[in-house]
């Protein structure tokens, strides 16, 4: 890859991704793990003409971004775990109204305050069953900067094409942690652009009917279509409904633009597959320690493989079915008490093979602590 | 044009009460905007939730209709994003001030220009008549069967001390002053607040006895004054209306725009 | 190579995370090679107990944290109780001589050295001595050379500071080769 060599945190390089993807407008409150997403946003957005806000609190902070992103801007707010949990109603609003942003969430360990300067992954299924009645959510991770980088191009993508908020789910291991990252050339990760409406000026547009292929082109507030945006149920208009028909609709319509294009988001990286009998299964900064342990077990000729999934919602279960079909043992390393597995164990076939491999007390999992697992579970003792 | 011109009429008749005074504060607002001579285009109305926040939907305006309390967030995204929009925020008392209190503080804090309207009419109605942050003490209401003990906000002292540069009261009997105080806070370059005291004969009026609709406006004739009026010393219980401040401080919009002037092309 | 891992520790305060951000950003982007820089804090800004881990390697660095340091920095006396039985067998202890009695046998090489009291009486003030420290890490592991740790120094800090800051690299690198020199 050409490019220019940095030597950054992962929260700032989620920031030189995120400009990379046409990042215009950030709004967010501090909280740490995720307060140099914030700091450097507010250097770097002006030299490009962008705008930073640091609002009163969460809750403002994603609203500012819904509404700049309505006007046309791309737009990203960042936080952590408390903040998260403030951003649901608003999050919800988003899917509702299906106005694309992006939500950066560097997960501590919690519940409530928790472990501010610790690393946990506790967060998994409030990106996916946070904010309130049924809806689709797309959450997204990574465990290295390479990658970070190209996820955090994909979201604002994945958010444009499909016209939702998109969940970065990191952590603060990731986010804190400093290596290697070389920023791509201009055109060396392509970019989705907002799908604008052609309706001419003083033409009816229907902001809310969907085009044959799901899509909705959009129009930007402000501009020459003046319409209504709401998070009432609404029909083609914008315009608050009630009617069964139009309820049922956008509801199929919200849930299917997503599931239906599962494939379309669906990132992950697998290692030493083909012969594994065991098949560690893991995400973020455990994806690390799991990946440090496969590489180290296989030169001792260990037939350990690795699933590392990048994207958690919508769970890519047919992967995991199809990466695990083999394996004797299924291990799901995570730092919580057990999310991703529950989505592991719907997955594949066979479910009694998985078993969980985590750390609780705000530390990262180790290779050493994996492998001790794994020694129980193969009958061989510590 | 005329009025017409500026409501989506296929979305009427509207969904308030018989008596209710948002429409009013909605006439009053067209008249406004018209008189302006502005575009229906460079006008953006984000509303909140609540009776209030329904006018967003009856205006041919760029309308957003968001969350509960939170109508001044977004709406300072869509005016930081775009500075050329005119931004006008209807919004509820216990919407403002009650669940939105601090993003109506901090709003006007930063001085940024649009146009807060809170059509003041002391109660929850959406809800069925809960007590709100400016029913005041010993009002009746479903959640103060047996009278609010909580005290009521003095909108406009608070707007000042949380920084607007400009605020005014009025209500929705005096309107062709409403029309011209909205006029003025538009013009305004900052945060301009608008308190309209607004009847709620469904909740308000009935529970606290204060009559049928005209009754409360006239109640809103008989019981206040023009701001420093000779009355109000005898009568402190009068409720002054009219402009309390207006003045220029630096506009956030612009203020950005010169950091953005003073430090773009230095990229790193 | 040899996977070198190090720990450096301290208290908040002291410059030593930033000390082992520039030893991993010369390595990787001056000598081509790959590390990883980590750090585990506490609340406080200042006075707080601080650690931070660098890994460097010429192959990829999967797992972030050093569990066993092969160089194992301390600059205060609780950093030395905590960390010191942690140190590889065979690996190097790093100490300034004013702030940790060394009082417990290891299996390691120690270079007890006068970083304070040098940085104080050459500088007037100690705010050189993350640096200091840094110049002698790099001389007694040769892990990266002395160019490329001028470089990341030199992009660090601004015009004012830049100065200063390399003669506390250059007093630390030497240092640490006399000390390398003698037998350790």
């Amino acid at each position: 890859m050409q490019g220019k060599v940095k030597f950054i945190q992962g929260n700032e390089v989620c920031v030189e991704a995120a400009l990379y993807a046409g990042l215009e407008f950030f709004a967010g409150y501090p909280i740490t793990p995720s307060t140099e997403i914030a700091e450097a946003m507010s250097a770097r957005l002006p030299q490009i003409g962008g705008r930073f806000l640091q609002m009163e609190d969460e809750i403002s902070s994603i609203c500012a971004i819904i509404g700049a992103s309505l006007t046309g801007r791309k737009a990203m707010t960042a936080t952590s775990g408390p903040g998260f949990s403030l951003m649901q109603e608003a999050l919800g609003y988003a899917v509702m109204t299906e106005i694309p942003c992006v939500i950066v969430d560097v997960q501590r360990g919690g519940p409530s305050t928790g472990l501010p300067t610790h690393v946990g992954q506790g967060d998994v299924n409030q990106a996916r069953y946070g904010t309130h009645g049924d809806h689709a959510i797309v959450a997204l991770t990574a465990s290295n900067h390479q990658d970070m980088f190209a996820i955090t191009v994909e979201a604002f993508n994945i958010a444009e094409t499909f016209r939702t908020p998109v969940i970065l789910l990191f952590d603060e291991v990731t986010g804190h942690m400093r290596e290697k990252v070389v920023i791509p050339e201009k055109g060396e990760i392509s970019l989705v652009e907002r799908l604008r409406t052609s309706v001419e000026s003083g033409v009816d547009y229907h902001p809310y009917l969907p085009r044959e292929d799901g899509r909705l082109p959009m129009s930007d507030f402000g501009g020459v279509h003046r319409y209504n945006v709401t998070g009432l149920y609404h029909d083609m208009w914008g315009f608050p409904s009630d009617d069964p028909k139009i309820v049922y609709g956008l509801i199929r319509h919200l849930m299917d633009k997503i599931q239906n294009y599962t494939g379309n988001m669906t990132f992950f990286r697998q290692d030493h597959i083909e012969d594994a009998h065991t098949v560690l299964v893991s995400y973020g900064a455990a994806a690390r320690s799991a990946r440090h342990l496969v590489e180290n077990r296989r030169k001792r000729g260990e037939r350990l493989g690795l699933l590392e999934l990048q994207t958690l919602w919508p769970f890519p279960g047919d992967v995991v079915r199809k990466v695990c079909k083999n394996a004797d043992y299924i291990v799901v390393v995570e730092l919580n008490t057990g999310q991703v597995i529950r989505e592991v164990k719907l997955a594949v076939d066979r479910p009694e093979r998985v078993y969980l491999a985590n750390r609780i007390d705000g530390q990262l999992i180790s290779p050493t602590d994996i492998q001790n697992i794994l020694r129980l579970l193969h009958g061989k003792g510590v | 044009m005329s009025v017409k011109d500026y409501i989506r009429e296929r979305f009427f008749p509207h969904m308030w009460c018989p008596g209710c005074g948002h429409g009013v504060v909605l006439n009053a607002m067209i008249r406004a905007v018209e008189s302006l001579g502005m575009s229906k285009n460079e006008i953006v109305m984000v509303s909140g939730i609540g009776c209030s926040a329904r006018i967003s939907g009856y205006v041919d305006f760029h309308s957003m209709h968001t969350i509960h309390g939170r109508a001044l967030a977004f709406a300072t995204g869509i005016k930081m994003s775009r500075p050329e929009l005119n931004v006008i925020v209807p919004m509820g008392d216990g919407d403002a001030l009650a669940i939105g209190g601090n993003h109506f503080l901090h709003a006007a804090r930063r001085n940024i220009e649009m146009t807060a309207i809170v059509m003041n009419n002391r109660i929850y109605g959406m809800t069925g008549g809960q007590f709100s942050p400016l029913s005041g003490y010993a009002a009746a209401a479903s959640t103060a069967p047996y009278g609010n003990i909580d005290h009521g906000f003095d909108i406009a002292k608070l707007s000042e001390a949380a920084g607007a540069t400009f605020v005014a009261r009025t209500t929705t009997y005096h309107v062709h002053e409403l029309s011209r105080l909205i006029r003025d806070a538009i013009l305004h370059e900052g945060f301009s607040v608008l308190e309209v005291l607004t009847q709620c004969p469904t909740y308000f009026g009935r529970y606290n006895r204060a009559g049928d609709a005209p009754e409360m406006m006239e109640t809103y004739k008989n019981r206040t004054v023009a701001v420093g009026s000779e009355k109000k010393n005898q009568d402190p219980d009068l409720i002054e209306r009219g402009v309390f401040v207006k003045k220029e401080l630096p506009e956030y919009c612009r203020e950005y725009e010169k950091v953005i002037e003073k430090n773009q092309q230095k990229q790193t | 190579m040899e996977k070198c891992r190090l720990v450096f520790s301290g208290s908040g305060g002291q410059g030593i995370i930033t000390a082992a951000i520039l030893l991993a950003e010369a390595a990787v982007l001056h000598e081509g090679l790959n590390a990883v820089q980590s750090q585990s804090y506490g609340a406080q800004a200042r006075g707080g107990a601080a650690r931070s881990d660098v890994i460097i390697w010429d192959k990829p660095v999967y797992y972030p944290k050093v569990v066993q340091p092969n160089v194992l920095v301390c600059l205060t006396q609780t950093a030395y109780n905590k960390y010191h039985p942690t140190i590889r067998p065979g690996g190097l202890l790093i100490t300034d001589t004013a702030l940790v009695k060394v009082d417990k046998s290891a299996e390691a090489r120690l270079a007890q050295l006068a970083f304070q009291d040098q940085v104080k009486q050459e500088m007037g003030n100690t705010r050189g001595l993350n640096i200091c420290v840094l110049g002698a890490v790099a001389a007694l592991t040769q892990i990266v050379s002395t160019p490329s740790l001028e470089s990341a120094v030199a992009g660090r800090f601004d015009e004012r500071f830049r100065e200063a800051n390399l003669k506390a690299l250059h007093m630390g690198i030497a240092l640490g080769s006399q000390r390398s020199s003698a037998s350790v």
